[in-house]
């Protein structure tokens, strides 16, 4: 059986991302997301934890029987997830102090047990971690588009703090957009992650109506220039 | 009911949409034109700008959702949101903070949820809390009267600087509100007598003569409009009278515990938005219960949870909040409070009349 790589791209980024399209993991999400960075960090470790789970369970799933199959899934998923935890810890340390609480909480990310039943114990070894990479990238995009949304609305910032998580070389990023703000507290409080991803959402499905009506139009035309 | 008995179809009155807008507006008339000649040129500016926000915001979610834009703008009711958000604004406020809370009340409080009459909060009081929690320092700024006749008064251009951000003339004249400051007072340890000298007077509270929101000062004019409205049967009289009989019983029964800690029932009905809040906000038609028991349960409600915020929660006011919770509470109240089925009893078992005598047997 040979894997559509374009599919899988299109999938993990857009047509079923993990937020707009399955709007799982929104517990990190709203949690994390009060600034672009924050949201980078957790989408990047978040990545990580799909990978080699899905990766893992891939590898493993002639072995794994149907009846013990969840229980084997957690167990990879939390061994993967204490190991990113520590990692982070050592080589991240102050963006770790700020996300604290929610890396260990990924082993609960609905998202990756998700993939891992759905996706990695079907597939073999590349497609389950191509899938993983794409996933997520995909909820890292979700979680850095809502995060730069709240950070910009709610602070006048963007990517505030990036040094810690990427080293001083990308301080640059660091940009103050609006210059003596007052804040908008509200957006950065949990309230405004609900407000703006549902605004978001909104906006997605808006767009994806738009382009398929435009799909449609094209299919029309050809249709009617064949005939 | 003295109505001939006739089949339906039954015609009704004609009362639009538009027309109760337009009553409510014409009660609240009067406390609005002494918000304005109380704070002057800065009020008024902040008005037209908040009432302007949310008639273009509703304008634009019409547009954007694809629904007649005409009909739905000319009800009024995006004017009378906007005007009851000003309403409760700090006087001398900045113009982004109207900006802001209009287009809170009308876009995310409601054509998010589908437009007029699909509410499930009052968006005006969705818009104030709101705007409360992101900016408590612009939301709780107030300034003492400055009638428009009195000679410090700021000019209209000094009116329009103000409220486009001129804030250091904004330091010099502000000042607690009655609610504010003996919340303060009390936190320090004073006693309430003391706290109350020079900030509340009966007579001053209810002509409106005090620092406060823009329309919200005058109990008089507020109550005036308030029978205006339940005089056109605008309103029912449940609301607004379990509301204040319950803030006034709970006020009267602790001051009576302690007078030197509670204020008493005056004073919390004539301050703040007490009577704004039972005549204009919780009596909305969409987010309170339809039957008159849920009606009073819900009036109760608000009045308690008035009192619990004012007297022992983190803010001086809480009439925004109490009415916003009891709108959460609404659905459960219309499922459990129901009217009764004609013909049948409360439990919904058809009742069983003797012919002969006409007793209920």
């Amino acid at each position: 059986m040979s894997t559509d790589y374009r599919r899988l791209t299109r999938d993990g980024l857009w047509d079923n991302n993990v937020v707009f399209s399955q709007l799982l993991a929104l517990c990190p999400l709203l949690a994390v997301t009060a600034s672009a960075t924050n949201g980078l960090g957790m989408g990047l470790a978040t990545t990580a934890v799909l990978m080699a789970s899905g990766a893992t369970v891939a590898v493993f799933r002639h072995f794994i029987t149907p009846a013990v199959r969840i229980p084997v899934f957690v167990l990879i998923i939390a061994t993967i997830v204490t190991a990113v935890d520590m990692a982070m810890n050592a080589w991240v340390h102050d963006l770790h102090k700020v996300l604290g609480l929610f890396i260990p909480l990924i082993v609960t990310n609905c998202a990756i047990l998700g993939r891992a039943e759905s996706f990695a114990s079907k597939q073999a070894l590349g497609p389950a971690l191509y899938d993983g990479l794409m996933m997520g990238l995909g909820f890292t995009l979700a979680l850095v588009v809502l995060g730069a949304t709240r950070e910009i609305i709610g602070s006048g910032t963007l990517f505030a703090n990036a040094s810690l998580l990427l080293g001083q070389a990308f301080s640059f990023l660091e940009l103050r957009l609006i210059p003596d703000y007052h804040g908008f507290l509200l957006v950065t409080l949990p309230p405004g992650g609900f407000l703006a991803l549902g605004f978001l959402l909104a906006a997605k499905r808006r767009l994806d109506a738009r382009l398929a009506r435009r799909a449609e139009a094209r299919a029309l035309a050809v249709a009617a220039a064949e005939s | 009911m003295n109505a001939p008995l006739v089949s339906g179809p039954h015609t009704h009155q004609a009362r639009s949409v538009s027309r109760i807008m337009a009553l409510v507006m014409l009660a609240l008339l009067p406390a609005t034109l002494l918000g304005f000649y109380n704070f002057g040129w800065p009020a008024i500016t902040l008005f037209a700008v908040t009432v302007l926000t949310a008639v273009l915001a509703e304008a634009g979610c019409l547009l954007i959702a694809g629904k007649p834009v005409r009909p739905f703008l000319l009800d009024g009711s995006a004017l009378l949101t906007g005007w009851l958000l000003a309403m409760t604004l700090p006087p001398w406020a900045p113009w982004w903070l109207g900006v802001v809370g209009s287009l809170l009340a009308i876009v995310v409080a409601k054509q998010v949820f589908g437009g007029i009459g699909q509410n499930l909060f009052n968006p005006a009081m969705v818009a104030r809390v709101a705007l409360l929690i992101a900016f408590p320092l612009q939301m709780t700024t107030f300034v003492g009267p400055q009638p428009l006749s009195s000679p410090n008064a700021p000019s209209f251009l000094e009116g329009v600087a103000i409220t486009f951000g001129d804030e250091a003339k904004l330091d010099a004249v502000s000042g607690a509100t009655p609610l504010g400051h003996v919340r303060t007072e009390l936190d320090r340890g004073t006693e309430l007598t003391q706290a109350l000298n020079g900030y509340y007077a009966p007579l001053s509270a209810s002509l409106g003569d005090t620092s406060g929101s823009l329309g919200e000062t005058s109990a008089l004019l507020i109550l005036l409009g308030g029978l205006f409205l339940l005089f056109k049967r605008v309103i029912s009289w449940h609301i607004p009278v379990a509301m204040l009989a319950t803030l006034g019983l709970l006020a009267a029964v602790f001051h009576g515990f302690d007078p030197t800690r509670y204020p008493g029932a005056g004073f919390h009905l004539l301050s703040g938005g007490a009577l704004l809040g039972a005549f204009f906000i919780a009596t909305d038609l969409v987010t309170s219960p339809v039957s008159a028991r849920g009606q009073l349960v819900f009036g109760a409600g608000c009045g308690m949870l008035v009192y619990v915020i004012r007297t022992w929660a983190g803010y001086p006011e809480g009439v925004a909040f109490a009415v916003m919770l009891m709108n959460a509470c609404t659905p459960l109240i219309d499922h459990y409070i129901r009217p009764r089925i004609y013909g049948r009893d409360r439990a919904g078992q058809p009742m069983v009349y003797d012919v002969q005598s006409g007793e209920k047997s």
